[in-house]
């Protein structure tokens, strides 16, 4: 009898705090699998963000920091500096990477800071209630627009990854999804490939990866997935960015 | 080694590479740009790391992060910048992390000037940023005290895994005086057995963390914090006392108003009044005990703080006191500085009435 | 091809996820049973129908599910 699948290592035995069907699990168990499929777990150093993921330092099995809103870039940076050689990575939403922490990615970028960000967009603010995120689609509602978002007055929803794709030392930027299995494993791909380029040196390397929110989208955690394919998906194209050469 | 002619900031950072300090992370800001343009000068011939971080508030964070990871970190800023980094220390101090903190302190409020003050005296000493919290803030009073607190100040960030301020005004980080290095005694420090490494063969994860999601576990942290916060008051209050035998008055003043006072004293000595000095070094903890000994001294008759400010520091004399005899205020603010003879001029002022 | 899944049922949250991806249909929500959470956990009654691809597993945002191959 052969394991297929079991729980990956990198995950405590906690219990998560997501909603049913919330597909942040997922995600966790992605980066969980990747640092423990690539050896990193002994020296993989985490960086919580505030927002729906905020108890990430709870599910980890890895050392972990809590930043405050946004800055987990900054944090990150500051560990990278102190141990180079451990495998840092920040995980953060939305609001926390493309709202108010959209600084602190963007020049963490720019100094090609050698950590993995793992953007996580459901295009709403979870933990708060259901908000209006950077990332919100355009007639997309959430509790602060009621009406759903009207582009001329609280502009485009922010494509994160095509940003950042313009960044010369963000040398790998790939936008993943887990609305079905093979895109999670793609996504898994893309985690590993991320890590693998920190490990090498080369530079900062993010993957945003599309995710639900089936609670403040008010749908069930099945309808959540195939509204994530047939509205996230057409603006929010499933594609790799950058890809240094020498992991091509 | 013999006396050195240096500029505050310069040897204020000097004097942190020489405590041990290897990262820092800091934002230009004026008057106190001479650290950060050391710290990138000198950091990395040491081994260590500097750099310039996009925003206060990002450098701020990646202190967190590498005070978090185990390492002796500082940032330095002036008085605007200091406020953008409210959030982030309080976040510090509620995960406990050690660090040190530079303010070199210039008129307000606003972008007020770029000239000595010390009106960030309520921001330091009584938590700027949210929650409750405290840190031990160190006001030295020349360069060669400025060099000693530096160095000292990252021991006791260790000791206490708290944030620690060294709070000088703008005098103090632009002029120039005769300083010497002296290796100051080293404090028996606990492990950093709570940094994040990464496991490296450790059996359970270390997070560092400042959110307590259920009231009773905030409140039980927030009473350890406390709990922590008194041993520093029992233990780290520094303060000098000068003159007070037979004094008349007694002044407040801390950091550079300190010695102008000294100034004060001389010349009211010379009209035949007695004045006495009690400066605090700690701002927090407060020299509480020194000012009540000195208010019930039956020679003095007031207290007179003298301050950069509207009147900050004079609270925390009134609250020492404890009304036992009146506590009046002089002070000047956004970057003008009191004069010797004003100071004097308000000391008579107030002798004459309280006769 | 058989495989066995097996489910750590008081982890389900019941967001029944893993039941749209099973390629033969056999993940399905047990009604007759409440778990520790109070939601009808997810289980497979048929399960000589398995063949241990872990797409439910995979699918699973709460690790639940561990697959073996007989």
């Amino acid at each position: 009898m052969a394991i297929v699948f079991q729980k990956t290592k990198g995950l405590t035995e906690k219990q998560t705090h997501y909603c049913p069907g919330c597909t942040h699990g997922i995600i966790h168990r992605l980066v969980a699998e990747s640092l423990e499929e690539l050896g990193l777990l002994d020296k993989a150093i985490g960086v919580a963000p505030v927002g729906c993921s905020v108890f990430a330092y709870d599910y980890f099995s890895c050392d972990m920091q809590e930043a405050s809103h946004g800055r987990a870039p900054a944090c990150a940076t500051g560990i990278k500096r102190v141990h180079p050689d451990s495998a840092v990575f920040t995980y953060q939403g939305d609001g926390d990477l493309a709202s108010i922490g959209a600084a602190e990615i963007v020049h963490a970028a720019m100094r090609g800071e050698k950590f993995t960000t793992i953007f996580v967009n459901n295009a709403i603010y979870g933990m708060t209630g259901g908000q209006m995120a950077p990332t919100t689609l355009i007639g997309q509602k959430a509790t602060t627009a009621p009406l759903g978002r009207d582009e001329n007055h609280a502009g485009m929803p922010l494509r994160v990854s095509e940003m950042l794709a313009t960044i010369p030392k963000a040398v790998f930027v790939e936008r993943v999804s887990v609305h079905d299995v093979p895109n999670i494993m793609k996504a898994k791909k893309a985690i590993k490939k991320a890590f693998e380029i920190q490990m090498k040196g080369l530079g900062f390397g993010i993957v945003e990866v599309l995710s639900t929110c089936s609670t403040n989208w008010g749908k069930t955690p099945v309808e959540a997935l195939k509204w994530l394919k047939e509205n996230m998906i057409p603006y929010y194209p499933i594609q790799n960015f950058r890809n240094p050469e020498e992991v091509k | 080694m013999a006396k050195e002619l240096w500029k505050g900031n310069e040897a204020i950072a000097e004097a942190a590479i020489k405590a041990g300090c290897k990262y820092f992370f800091g934002y230009p800001i004026t008057p106190q740009n001479e650290i950060p343009e050391y710290m990138a000068l000198k950091l990395p011939q040491e081994g260590g790391c500097f750099l310039q971080a996009e925003s206060e508030v990002a450098a701020i964070n990646m202190v967190y992060g590498a005070a978090g990871a185990g390492a002796r970190v500082m940032t330095s800023s002036s008085s605007p910048g200091i406020s953008l980094k409210q959030e982030g220390i309080s976040y510090i101090a509620g995960a406990e992390l050690p660090c040190v903190i530079v303010n070199i302190v210039r008129g307000g409020p606003g972008l007020g000037s770029i000239q000595p003050a010390q009106s960030d005296y309520f921001q330091a000493t009584k938590g700027g940023g949210h929650g409750d919290y405290r840190m031990i803030v160190l006001a030295p009073a020349s360069v060669q005290e400025a060099v000693d607190l530096v160095q000292e100040a990252f021991d006791i960030a260790d000791q206490y895994r708290n944030p620690v301020m060294v709070m000088g005004d703008g005098m103090i980080g632009q002029m120039m005086e005769p300083v010497e290095f002296v290796e100051i005694p080293k404090r028996q420090l606990p492990e950093k057995d709570w940094a994040t490494t990464g496991l490296r063969g450790r059996k359970e994860h270390n997070v560092i963390n400042s959110l307590y999601i259920e009231a009773s576990q905030c409140d039980k942290h927030n009473e350890d914090l406390f709990a922590k916060y008194a041993k520093m008051e029992e233990t780290e209050i520094r303060c000098e006392e000068y003159n007070l035998e037979g004094a008349e008055i007694v002044f407040a003043a801390y950091g550079t108003v300190a010695r102008i006072v000294k100034n004060a004293i001389k010349s009211l000595e010379k009209e035949g009044i007695k004045a006495g000095l009690i400066r605090p070094i700690t701002l927090w903890p407060f020299p509480k005990a020194n000012f009540l000994k000195a208010a019930d001294m039956p020679n003095v008759k007031a207290f007179l703080s003298v301050e950069m400010s509207m009147g900050q520091m004079v609270e925390d004399v009134e609250l020492s006191v404890k009304g036992k005899k009146p506590v009046y205020f002089y002070g000047k603010a956004g970057g003008a500085i009191p004069t010797p003879k004003a100071i004097v001029e308000e000391a008579k002022k107030i002798l004459g009435g309280a006769k | 091809m058989a495989g066995k899944v097996t489910f750590d049922e008081n982890r389900c949250k019941g967001c029944e996820l893993c039941t749209t991806v099973c390629p033969v249909k056999i993940v399905i929500m047990d009604k007759d049973k409440i778990n520790i959470k109070g939601y009808h956990p997810a289980t497979v009654k048929e399960m000589d129908k398995c063949i241990a691809c872990g797409s439910c597993a995979r699918m699973c945002p709460d690790v639940v599910i561990t697959v073996e191959k007989l």
